[in-house]
């Protein structure tokens, strides 16, 4: 079964909508909580990288018997050094959006820390491609 | 524990429903649909919580409660009273009276529910140190206890497994009486419930095998019962020299919002109104919003139990009235009572609450496989379904319409619009149509009656 969303880029009120909604559906297939938790807190960190950092993206979530992949292809301005972006603490955010709360440096770390297979793939100046994919 | 049958306090009068689809648009799991023109709700999705009892125009939805005469089974008759009921007379009536007329009406005992609130909040905040996911949830509202094992079930471990004063005072109360020598058979512990969720949680409860308590009344019924009595002996309770044990001020005020909250420790939240509460729920599950809270009082109705569906006055003056009445009694903690001696130490021994489980709702059935294939069938029945939510299927909406198919519990032809369609590629013939709406809203009901509710002859 296969779920697409779209999500805007600097809209922080809107982030989560596609996590939200992809709990519903895995919530209703009886998947162990745990897991739930596990893909939803990711895709949450993957939507807010979007929101945070670049102009807007399509989530496309497929979820079968035993798995759910997860892509998230945005439009913005890429990531220079992937191995630089995956280290705990490193950001690049605006003090604009620090004060919003977010811009730790966590979002990718926590990523790679829940999911089974993190795959990030970014072209400089046009976009990036994370797929999330979580086995139950 | 997952086909564990619920005992559930609400119930559909028949002869009164009229099928206004009111209750079902308003319950929060979805648990009604209409059929045959009555109201019917699905029990392992009911949480109890009374929105149902609220929405109804013609009060068709009533609490079941034991018989009254029951209290007379036994020699020692003890009504556990919570504040709430106290915040419904006006100002002018003292606790004193209200207590002499609990015992005319034939209790022997009257015991405050709320006086263990500051051992329980003792226990509480101990278990805030000990308990690792944050934020920890309240046990006290049974409605929320039972939404959160039916709609949130990975949030069960968040639960505190302290039993709430309802639960601890009785075992208090009950313990006192035995350790003056009195027989336990001959103890009858009746509780006058706001709420249907509180009379769901004694008969069956959660973390717990079986209550101590051996009966339910509905506050209404006994409010009306008092009420009556201070009118037509306006001196009960004169000469009677009651005295009323000092309760903690702050223990009173427990089951209103906030009476839990503000004695927690760190960053606490009080919600009140199921509504709210799931909204908060569904963002807890997900965004990182509510990460650092560290304590979730959650509380099925408005304004606390003051709310409660069971409730005689206004929510707002109940707590007013509690809280100016509180202040003016006298406060005292649980432990200035020589009474309770003995009791206080096998309290503390029996307030831990067993496991709390989930009991999720599978719209979908419980295998992951199946449940995909019931998805993606219901997906596939939303291209067809309007998106008008009008209920008029007998579902509160085309995605529990949708759901139904796929359990074959309906069919696309209930939808009034789909009908339509069908007649005009002549799939359906209009007496069919006219079967189907009998089916769901019983017969004769669109036939012309002028004693319909806001109709001209109203009432007659
Ligand atoms: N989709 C993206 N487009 C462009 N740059 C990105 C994207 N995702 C991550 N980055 C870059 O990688 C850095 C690290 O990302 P990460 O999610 O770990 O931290 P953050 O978003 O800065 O802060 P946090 O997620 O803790 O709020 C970001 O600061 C940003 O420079
Ligand atoms: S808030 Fe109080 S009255 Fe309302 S359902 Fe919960 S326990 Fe019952
Ligand atoms: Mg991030």
């Amino acid at each position: 079964m296969e779920l697409t969303y779209e999500v805007e880029g600097g809209n922080f009120s809107k982030a989560g909508h596609a996590s939200s909604s992809i709990k519903k559906v895995l919530k209703q297939l009886n998947v162990d909580p745990k897991v739930v938790k596990r893909v939803v807190v990711a895709l949450y960190e993957a939507e807010v990288n979007v929101v945070a950092h670049a102009y807007n993206g399509i989530i496309t979530a497929r979820v079968e018997q035993g798995s759910v992949s997860i892509e998230v292809r945005d439009q913005g301005p890429g990531i220079p050094d992937i191995p630089l972006a995956m280290q705990a603490g490193y950001s690049t955010a605006s003090a604009k959006v620090r004060e919003m709360g977010f811009g730790a440096g966590m979002g990718l770390p926590n990523m790679k820390k829940n999911v089974d297979v993190l795959n990030i793939s970014s072209q400089v100046g046009v976009g990036t491609r994370v797929e999330l994919i979580t086995y139950f | 524990m997952l086909n564990e049958s619920f005992y559930h306090a609400l119930n559909v009068n028949t002869d009164q429903c009229t099928g206004c689809t009111h209750c079902m648009m308003k319950c929060p799991t979805s648990a009604i649909r209409i059929r045959d023109g009555k109201a019917t709700i699905r029990q392992d999705w009911c949480v109890d919580c009374g929105e149902c009892m609220r929405a109804c125009p013609v009060d068709a939805i009533y609490v079941a409660q034991d018989d009254f005469a029951r209290i007379f089974d036994f020699k020692v008759r003890v009504a556990l009273l919570p504040a709430v009921f106290f915040g419904q007379f006006a100002d002018t009536v003292s606790d004193e009276r209200i207590h002499a007329a609990v015992q005319e009406i034939g209790f022997t005992h009257v015991c405050q529910v709320e006086q263990t609130a500051d051992v329980i909040t003792r226990r509480m905040v101990q278990a805030q140190g000990e308990m690792p996911d944050k934020p920890l949830i309240s046990p006290f509202c049974p409605a929320i206890v039972r939404l959160i094992q039916v709609r949130f079930p990975a949030l069960v471990d968040h639960i505190i497994p302290i039993k709430p004063p309802i639960d601890a005072t009785s075992i208090l109360y009950k313990q006192m009486l035995i350790g003056q020598g009195i027989d336990e058979s001959d103890i009858g512990l009746f509780y006058v419930t706001p709420c249907a969720a509180k009379i769901a949680a004694v008969k069956s409860p959660v973390g717990e095998k079986q209550s101590v308590i051996n009966g339910v009344i509905n506050m209404d019924f006994l409010y009306n019962k008092v009420q009556q009595l201070l009118i037509q002996q306006p001196d009960v309770g004169q000469g009677m020299a009651l005295e009323i044990p000092p309760i903690p001020h702050k223990g009173a005020l427990w089951s209103l919002t906030n009476g839990e909250a503000d004695r927690m420790q760190g960053r606490c939240l009080a919600i009140d109104e199921i509504h709210n509460v799931i909204e908060l729920l569904d963002q807890l599950e997900t965004t990182d919003q509510i990460t650092d809270v560290d304590f979730l009082e959650l509380r099925g109705c408005d304004e606390g139990c003051a709310g409660g569906v069971l409730m005689s006055r206004n929510r707002f003056l109940i707590v007013e009235r509690l809280r100016k009445k509180t202040l003016s009694m006298k406060d005292g903690s649980l432990t200035d009572n020589p009474a309770y001696g003995a009791a206080l130490d096998y309290l503390d021994e029996h307030l831990t609450l067993d496991e709390i489980h989930p009991r999720s709702i599978q719209a979908f059935g419980a295998d992951v496989g199946q449940a995909l294939k019931k998805m993606q069938q219901a997906r596939n029945l939303m291209c067809y379904l309007p998106g008008i939510d009008c209920g008029a299927c007998g579902a509160p909406n085309c995605q529990s319409l949708a759901e139904d198919i796929t359990r074959r519990e309906a069919n696309l032809s209930h939808c009034i619009f789909l009908q339509r369609t069908m007649e005009k590629h002549r799939k359906l013939s209009s007496d069919h149509a006219i079967r189907i709406i009998e089916k769901t809203w019983g017969k004769d009901r669109l036939d012309k009656d002028c004693r319909k509710k806001g109709a001209k002859y109203e009432g007659k």
